[in-house]
């Protein structure tokens, strides 16, 4: 700006801003309810909360959250891995390839968890025993399948493999998300298909495969709980198992409720860490309540 | 001496529509070609084509005396491998009219990413050509800077720096400049100039006509999936014999 227009620089304008007493009146509404929640849930009795400390750190339920953590874990690794094999399959030029993943995905996605969680835990009725070898010709390895298919590792089939067919999903739509002319610019520069993938076109996919994933994560977190169904036990069992000895139903789900709070809580952080790792194109800095509740102290800052 | 770029009958249909109906094109080494024409004329289907971004239906075309996509033994074709025609691309540098670089890696990653992965050159090989490259198109100071935070002309000027790490013998540019703002594209046909200047072989696809008079060695103008006119830029640009010529570079020209 010229020093000429900075003399004549026009007064900042002073004005009465709009008072927005529907806002004011909305809020306090809001704040008398849930300080009338709060009272009656620390009022009330039969909360039992004498009962959740101890219960909080009880070997038994100590033991569940840790069988609910693993298979969270290793049933999305699982879920990851084979989700991101399947979007590769699903997009090849090749029909049988695309086909193949296609069918895996209809299938999956298409029955209930729960069959398929039973399905795996009773794999021995349709297959006894199972083997490596030649086909039509000698076994050198055999196994049997109830045995080797024990009710852990039905439970993790179970939930990995029908978490790879969402997740491959999500590949699918955060490879389709990148610019087709990144391929081709890669192509262009001696990059062959897989290179380009892993190099040029994973990591922007990035991006969009994130949020999706994290969902799916802290789905998973509580999704472990059906494998009740085939006689495994992980948190949500356990305290079922717990009160119904002593019927103290509610202290023992909130104990529950706490713990998948804390697990979900870890995640969310860690998944808003993770993509702002992954997007350093979106410079933002907010607190760690605003990240997991969505909390907006102040008014909105206006983009530059 | 082998003709860098040489085209002789080449097709290519999308589909029902036919693209190119026979171009026929011959761009020896340290020529400068421009290739202008009406959007639709085929010229960028013909660029990618050089370097097999789209496959070639009927006809011959050769790169350095190398046929496109294709083995010759005997008589017969036989399809190049998806490794082997990444392999050729190595030797072919291309700049897109939406700069396409990766807007994950930054100025100098961008440069330095295909030497590495491609070629396997050590890191600091790598680095000292991407910051001498960086220097060589005006922007020694802005390897650290990620795509989105350069102007377009900038952008464009570093992919060009991308294309040139693999120290190609043919530089094709598919309307570097046409997806630029008026003031930005002067930076980005001046280094295109100075490229031309130190001898690279480019074929460029391009609207700006004042380029090709002073820089190019020969203009083509395609129209219709057809070369219509090809020589010197003077002849084609100042006194262009063919009418449908005539009728485009009357519109474009009346512009300035």
């Amino acid at each position: 700006m010229s020093s000429s227009t900075e003399e004549r620089r026009p007064e900042p304008i002073k004005a009465v801003p709009v008072r927005h007493y529907g806002r004011w009146i909305g809020g306090a509404v809001v704040l008398a309810l849930a300080a009338l929640a709060v009272r009656s849930i620390i009022v009330n009795p039969n909360f039992h909360w004498e009962l959740v400390g101890p219960y909080l750190f009880d070997t038994r339920i100590a033991n569940g959250l840790v069988t609910t953590l693993w298979l969270t874990v290793a049933s999305m690794a699982i879920g990851i891995v084979g989700g991101v094999i399947l979007a590769v399959m699903r997009l090849s030029p090749n029909p049988v390839l695309s086909g193949a993943a296609g069918v895996y995905i209809w299938l999956f996605r298409g029955t209930p968890l729960i069959t398929q969680l039973i399905f795996w835990a009773n794999l021995g009725a349709l297959y006894p025993s199972f083997g490596l070898g030649i086909p039509f010709g000698p076994e050198f390895v055999t196994w049997h399948t109830t045995t080797t298919i024990t009710v852990p590792v039905a439970a993790l089939l179970g939930l990995g493999l029908n978490e790879a067919a969402y997740m491959a999903e999500i590949v699918r739509a955060g490879i389709s998300s990148v610019d087709e002319g990144q391929t081709e610019a890669a192509g262009a520069l001696g990059m062959t298909r897989g290179k380009t993938l892993r190099r040029i076109v994973l990591p922007q996919a990035m991006r969009v495969i994130i949020p999706p994933t994290g969902n799916q994560l802290i789905s998973m977190l509580k999704t472990t709980s059906l494998v009740v169904v085939i006689g495994y036990t992980e948190l949500t069992v356990v305290v079922q198992q717990i009160y119904a000895q002593n019927y103290r139903v509610i202290p023992l789900l909130i104990v529950a409720a706490i713990w998948y709070l804390v697990c979900t809580s870890v995640l969310t952080v860690f998944q808003s860490w993770i993509e702002r790792k992954f997007s350093p194109s979106t410079v933002r800095t907010t607190g760690w309540a605003s990240r997991m509740f969505g909390f907006r102290f102040g008014r909105p800052k206006e983009r530059p | 001496m082998t003709a860098m770029v040489k085209a002789e009958g080449v097709c290519k249909r999308f589909g029902n529509l036919e693209v190119l109906k026979g171009i026929d094109l011959e761009v020896q080494p340290g020529e400068v070609t421009c290739i202008i024409g009406p959007s639709g004329s085929g010229k960028s289907t013909f660029l990618r084509c050089i370097n097999h971004l789209e496959k070639v239906d009927a006809g011959r075309l050769s790169v350095d005396g190398e046929l496109v996509g294709y083995r010759q033994k005997g008589d017969k074709l036989y399809e190049l491998k998806e490794n082997e025609v990444a392999h050729k691309r190595r030797e072919i540098g291309m700049v897109f009219q939406r700069f396409n670089l990766f807007p994950h890696m930054t100025a100098l990653e961008n440069v330095i990413e295909a030497p590495i992965q491609v070629k396997g050159e050590s890191k600091a090989a790598a680095r000292e050509l991407g910051t001498a490259l960086l220097h060589q198109v005006g922007l020694g100071d802005k390897a650290k800077s990620y795509p989105r935070q350069l102007s377009g002309g900038q952008q464009q000027r570093v992919a060009i720096a991308r294309a040139l790490a693999m120290r190609p013998k043919l530089m094709l540019f598919d309307e570097p400049t046409s997806a630029l703002d008026p003031e930005l594209v002067g930076e980005v046909l001046g280094v295109m100039r100075q490229l031309a200047k130190d001898g690279m072989t480019m074929v460029v696809v391009t609207h700006e006509m004042e380029f090709a008079r002073e820089v190019a060695d020969s203009v083509v103008f395609m129209d219709g999936g057809v070369v219509v006119e090809a020589g010197n830029p003077e002849d084609v640009i100042r006194s262009p014999k063919h009418e449908r010529t005539k009728a485009f570079l009357s519109r474009v020209l009346r512009k300035d």
